[in-house]
């Protein structure tokens, strides 16, 4: 069974979103993403200063067998890459929601509210309706 | 409906997650890929390639049929069990398959074809068979294990009987015995020693548990794909296919012009790319950048679309990206793969990248 801790929202693209303590979006793939994934191998993740879209790919996770998108989960501007994952990608499979987070970004005014982001019982539902 | 091995209950039981692989139910990984890899690359693995397909060819002029229906001279074996890699060529020199051929006696010859030619490969070789009155038997009856890995022939020898045991480990390279009922061959798609064990299908998940008890890995396709493009070798339907012929696919080497007098199929069409030289070939890419190759990723030199990848991949021993990649004939200069509309500096390098556990390449 995949982790989905209480705590965070999420995603139907499987991304997760923690909201720090001075408003920042810190954003992840889920333990279901990074196992369906298999072994990451390559992290891109965006620059800081970068504006996104919501729904916008704005980061790639590479696994020994395929490439895939990240998506925005709402309209921003990216604070911080995280800048361990180059050298070591697979802490995405280690620690999907610790170490192994993948950007930051200050949301847009009003973008929250907007994204309709899932609580962990309605994505937890999601990972159940999919076979997961 | 895809088609399932006599170990597809085994590998569910084990965890596998399978996917679909020519028409064929297969896992593709058990716990980590990687893992896997370097479980061959380290001590041994074991693979069910019981998609594969097994092919019995039996009759008084069998040596003569194969001499017309592959590349290579089948002529050249002369020991019972000794096998030869060659490739089945339509009239225009493409490649419509590559097979191994184990020479079993005057009258009965053993081949091995992909999975997902199967269907095409039966019809061509029934084909060409009847002239030469020779029998075609799929042995859909055989299951198949490939154990690969520096450790890998002394554990699978334990699966044998004591005299078995010591034959198997006697044997020389792409060389095959029938032992105890099993088919053993010292043959292998890893870049590493190994057996290939061919046996009734009800042996196999028997076979497959005695190894997991010995400490050979459960490995999937996915680990198999990593440990063949590190090898070198190359892939039917990615690396070559009936649209390019074994010169534009480094197989050159499995191509016997001599002798003079062999009328294989595909000759005629070969000789005449032989004098006109090819147009393409097939090369080795090291990625200097960071970042994964794939196929069918465009390649540039000097900035103009030049070729492009035809298998790409992590190498977890090298820990880069490799790849092959297909360039007209007469290309030079340093190449650049253009992933997701980023230019990413390679080196042409010459493959194998990886053999027996020793990077080949920096």
């Amino acid at each position: 069974m995949s982790n989905v801790p209480a705590d965070l929202q999420y995603t139907r693209s499987h991304e997760w979103v923690r909201t720090l303590a001075d408003g920042t979006l810190e954003i992840g793939i889920t333990d279901h993403a990074q196992h369906a994934l298999g072994d990451l191998v390559f992290v891109e993740v965006p620059e800081a200063g970068r504006s996104v879209r919501a729904g916008e790919a704005c980061a790639v996770v590479e696994s020994v067998k395929a490439a895939s998108d990240v998506y925005a989960p709402l309209a921003g501007k990216i604070t911080a890459g995280n800048p361990r994952l180059a050298g070591e990608p697979e802490a995405v499979n280690a620690e999907p929601y610790a170490g192994g987070w993948l950007m930051r970004l200050k949301p847009d005014a009003g973008a929250l509210a907007a994204a309709q982001l899932l609580s962990a019982a309605a994505y937890e539902k999601l990972l159940q309706a999919e076979g997961g | 409906m895809a088609r399932q091995t006599p170990l597809y209950t085994l590998h569910q039981e084990l965890g596998a997650r399978m996917v679909d692989f020519g028409g064929w139910d297969m896992p593709v990984q058990y716990s980590s890929q990687i893992g896997e890899h370097h479980a061959v690359r380290r001590a041994a693995g074991v693979f069910d390639v019981s998609h594969m397909c097994v092919v019995d060819l039996k009759g008084p002029r069998v040596r003569a049929f194969l001499e017309r229906l592959v590349a290579n001279d089948v002529g050249r074996l002369k020991t019972p069990g000794k096998a030869l890699y060659s490739c089945m060529l339509n009239e225009s020199g493409g490649v419509l398959d590559d097979l191994i051929v184990y020479f079993l006696t005057e009258s009965s010859f053993r081949a091995v074809v992909n999975a997902g030619t199967r269907d095409k490969d039966l019809v061509w070789m029934r084909r060409h068979a009847a002239a030469f009155g020779v029998e075609v038997l799929e042995r859909a009856d055989l299951a198949m294990l490939a154990i690969q890995g520096p450790e890998a022939r002394a554990k699978a020898a334990q699966l044998l009987a004591p005299a078995d045991a010591r034959a198997a480990l006697a044997l020389g390279s792409f060389s095959a015995r029938e032992l105890g009922g099993w088919f053993v061959a010292r043959t292998g798609y890893t870049g590493e020693d190994g057996f290939e064990i061919m046996v009734p299908a009800s042996e196999a998940v028997p076979a497959w548990r005695k190894l997991n008890a010995l400490g050979v890995a459960s490995c999937g396709l996915g680990a198999r794909d990593t440990l063949r493009l590190e090898a070198g070798m190359n892939l039917y339907g990615n690396d070559m296919d009936e649209s390019t012929n074994p010169y534009e696919s480094a197989l050159g080497w499995t191509v016997a012009l001599e002798p003079r007098g062999r009328d294989f199929l595909g000759r005629r069409a070969l000789e005449a790319i032989c004098a006109s030289g090819p147009a393409r070939k097939l090369i080795g890419l090291l990625l200097e950048d960071r970042g994964v190759l794939r196929s069918h990723q465009r390649l540039l030199i000097d900035g103009v679309d030049a070729g492009e990848i035809t298998s790409g991949t992590y190498s977890p021993t090298l820990e880069r990206s490799i790849a092959l990649a297909r360039l007209p004939a007469a290309a030079t200069g340093k190449p650049q793969v253009d992933v997701r509309g980023k230019l990413l500096n390679a080196k042409v390098v010459k493959p194998p990248f990886v053999r027996f556990g020793k990077p080949l390449v920096s």
